[in-house]
């Protein structure tokens, strides 16, 4: 009886490893496909205020004056709600992106990215199949 | 859910139906949420009735899929509007001219199909744009390059059927258009069509002549009236291998007359092969595309003060610039290909302007050899080197110029392009800079510095464009008195022959018709005719560029 006890609260802690794990990775996958889009649509004007950019990032140092990291990539303060505003209606210029450019799915996962430092990782762990 | 214009339920019902069929009802979107992502986002009609409803968007991946929707959209009288990748920003975005049309958007269509290394020649689909070619090219180390528009996310077919221009050649670059070699074309019926030897059914010659036999039919096809271009090929570049430029400063007022004559001279010949800029120190060009920046000496601001519209007098200011060393105007060349063949020009150019202008004198920079080095690549786009769409590397570089900066503190929330084009020639370049500077002030536009310092662009090699980016707002009542001053000065140029080189959606009837005027809208009746010939149920891109089909006819133009 001992022994199958041992064995069903073995296989518990083993199950929520395993589930555990499973969400670790289906999280940092997420993470990845957000970076990845981020690096494909956004970074090209919110990435370094280099020379290369499209105006974001010194727009928002500029705006700003030190009060928030002009880098979207440094906050954590944006809501889903607000990137999802950003990401489809555009705001002063930064014009908006279609589902045919950014899909839902690729936007709840930039969503994810962007919102990783805040303590909320939200829908990060829908895989997107 | 909202119903295209003139269109019954029933028959929006069975096309929804059949465009789902075709493209899998993920790609067909009718959802306010999803429709409202193709409204124009730099509208110049922000929040008023005017501004074009989008009922519906449907996304095919293929030529074939784009045939099949726009046979059901023929078939129940569709209004349908085909965009690229919906970057024509500033000129319409992703939305239609004709409120209530479908949007066909293509951006799914993103193959880059051929690229032929050895005739540097490409072909792709419209949904490539030049960030993708680019990569493309870096990632499978192809050695050819590309003329870049300003903002490098467009879409290469979007951009030479809008004639969008560049930054590099004279020849198959800046001028997008002149690029092209062979489209595949899907008619307003759903038949499809393969230009010049192309048409053959061969794909051998597509890519590398342009003519086959009978007319030319490729210019009715821009601009998207009468097809919707599914590929398209385009002549492109051997890789980059050295890049020149230099500045040429003259003293006086007067030598504007040279300074511009001798650069035709230079592009006719073939001598220069990059896109030359003009700027004058003396009367305070500045910017960071210049990499000038603004006049702060007191003494000098005094004498640029303009009064009552009327040019600051060139007298003192010569006076000023010979006392500093300042050009009345500079003229920078650009020259690219090998640096030993490049020398050459530049010799023979300075030989020339030293001959016809005296008194002339030389800035020159160090040529860049490619591949560029990591120091090179650090600088590019900074005060005193090189601009990366002058070489062909893509960047936002020149959009950022629209975001919020020390020049735009409070940006609008879009903007779009006042863009006269004009002779190349001073007499007309110092007439322009009168009659805008003039006019601006009458109808109350706001300028960022006086027109008397700025200078056309020249894109073309013999025409200029005196491009200039207004800002849209929110508030409807300012917007309302901003099209209405655009419209004015757009027709005052109109009367002296410069007419806009592309025009903002909502305003393409008052373009239209203020640009073809002779014999009574000639122009305009004979696209008519081919617009009711080719697309006789009147399906594509109704109104734009003010061609109605004929049951619009009355209400478009009206």
């Amino acid at each position: 009886m001992r022994t199958v006890r041992f064995i069903t609260w073995l296989s518990v802690l083993l199950a929520l490893a395993l589930t555990a794990s499973a969400q670790d990775t289906a999280e940092e996958t997420a993470l990845e496909r957000g970076k990845a889009v981020y690096d494909e649509w956004c970074i090209i004007c919110h990435g370094e205020n280099d020379p290369a950019s499209g105006g974001g990032t010194a727009a928002l140092e500029f705006l700003y004056q030190g009060a928030l990291p002009a880098k979207l990539e440094d906050r954590s303060d944006m809501t889903p709600e607000l990137i999802t505003e950003l990401v489809r209606r555009g705001r002063f210029g930064m014009p908006n992106f279609r589902l045919t450019e950014i899909s839902e799915q690729q936007l709840d996962d930039m969503i994810a990215y962007l919102r990783r430092d805040s303590g909320d990782v939200g829908d990060a762990n829908d895989s997107g199949d | 859910m909202a119903v295209p214009t003139g269109v019954s339920e029933q028959d929006w019902a069975a096309a929804l139906e059949g465009f789902s069929a075709v493209v899998g009802s993920e790609w067909v979107f009718t959802e306010e949420e999803h429709t409202s992502l193709y409204h124009d986002v730099y509208s110049i009609y922000q929040g008023e009735p005017e501004d074009p409803v989008v009922p519906a968007a449907v996304a095919p991946y293929t030529a074939e899929e784009v045939q099949q929707c726009v046979r059901i959209a023929n078939q129940y009288k569709i209004p349908i509007y085909p965009i690229s990748t919906g970057k024509n920003l500033g000129y319409g975005g992703s939305a239609p001219v004709y409120s209530g049309s479908l949007v066909l958007d293509l951006k799914r269509m993103d193959r880059i199909l051929n690229v032929d290394v050895e005739k540097a020649t490409v072909l792709v689909e419209p949904g490539v744009t030049f960030y993708d070619i680019v990569d493309h090219f870096e990632r499978n180390n192809i050695p050819l390059t590309l003329d870049m528009p300003d903002p490098a996310w467009g879409s290469l077919i979007g951009n030479a059927l809008e004639r969008g221009m560049g930054h590099t050649y004279s020849q198959h670059g800046r001028d997008r258009w002149s690029g092209h070699c062979g489209m595949e074309v899907v008619l307003p019926t759903g038949d499809m069509i393969r230009t010049g030897p192309g048409a053959s059914g061969s794909d051998v010659l597509w890519q590398d002549q342009k003519y086959g036999i009978g007319p030319d039919v490729h210019g009715i096809f821009t601009q998207s009236n009468y097809g919707v271009i599914t590929k398209m090929g385009f002549w492109i570049r051997p890789a980059h291998e050295g890049f020149r430029h230099a500045r040429v400063h003259v003293p006086r007022f007067d030598d504007i007359h040279k300074l511009v004559a001798l650069d035709t001279r230079l592009h006719n010949m073939e001598i220069c092969n990059g896109m030359s800029v003009m700027a004058s120190p003396l009367y305070g060009s500045f910017g960071p595309m210049l990499f000038m920046p603004p006049v702060t000496d007191p003494e000098h601001l005094a004498l640029l003060e303009v009064r009552n519209g009327e040019r600051p007098d060139p007298g003192p200011l010569a006076a000023y610039g010979e006392r500093n060393r300042l050009a009345f105007w500079w003229l920078e060349l650009k020259f690219h290909g090998p640096n030993s063949v490049t020398q050459a020009q530049w010799d023979y150019a300075k030989d020339l302007f030293s001959r016809e202008i005296p008194g002339c004198w030389f800035e020159e920079y160090e040529p860049l050899e490619f591949p560029l080095s990591e120091e090179v690549k650090a600088n590019l786009n900074t005060y005193g080197h090189v601009e990366m769409v002058n070489i062909g590397i893509p960047s936002l570089h020149r959009f950022a110029m629209s975001m919020r900066n020390q020049f735009n503190p409070e940006p609008g929330v879009g903007h779009f392009w006042f863009a006269p084009m004009i002779p190349k020639t001073g007499e007309q370049i110092l007439l322009a800079q009168e009659v805008l500077q003039k006019n601006c002030e009458r109808l109350g536009i706001p300028l960022l510095a006086p027109y008397y310092s700025m200078m056309p662009l020249m894109w073309y090699p013999r025409a200029g464009i005196f491009l200039a980016g207004w800002n849209v707002h929110a508030d409807p009542e300012r917007n309302r008195r901003t099209r209405e001053q655009y419209v004015e000065l757009s027709q005052i140029c109109a009367d002296h022959g410069w007419t806009e080189y592309r025009a903002p959606a909502p305003l393409h009837d008052q373009i239209m018709r203020m640009s073809n005027g002779f014999n009574d809208h000639a122009l305009l009746r004979f696209h008519e005719t081919l617009k009711d010939a080719i697309d006789p149920n009147g399906i594509l891109s109704a109104g734009r560029y003010g061609i109605w089909p004929q049951h619009l006819r009355e209400e478009g133009q009206g």
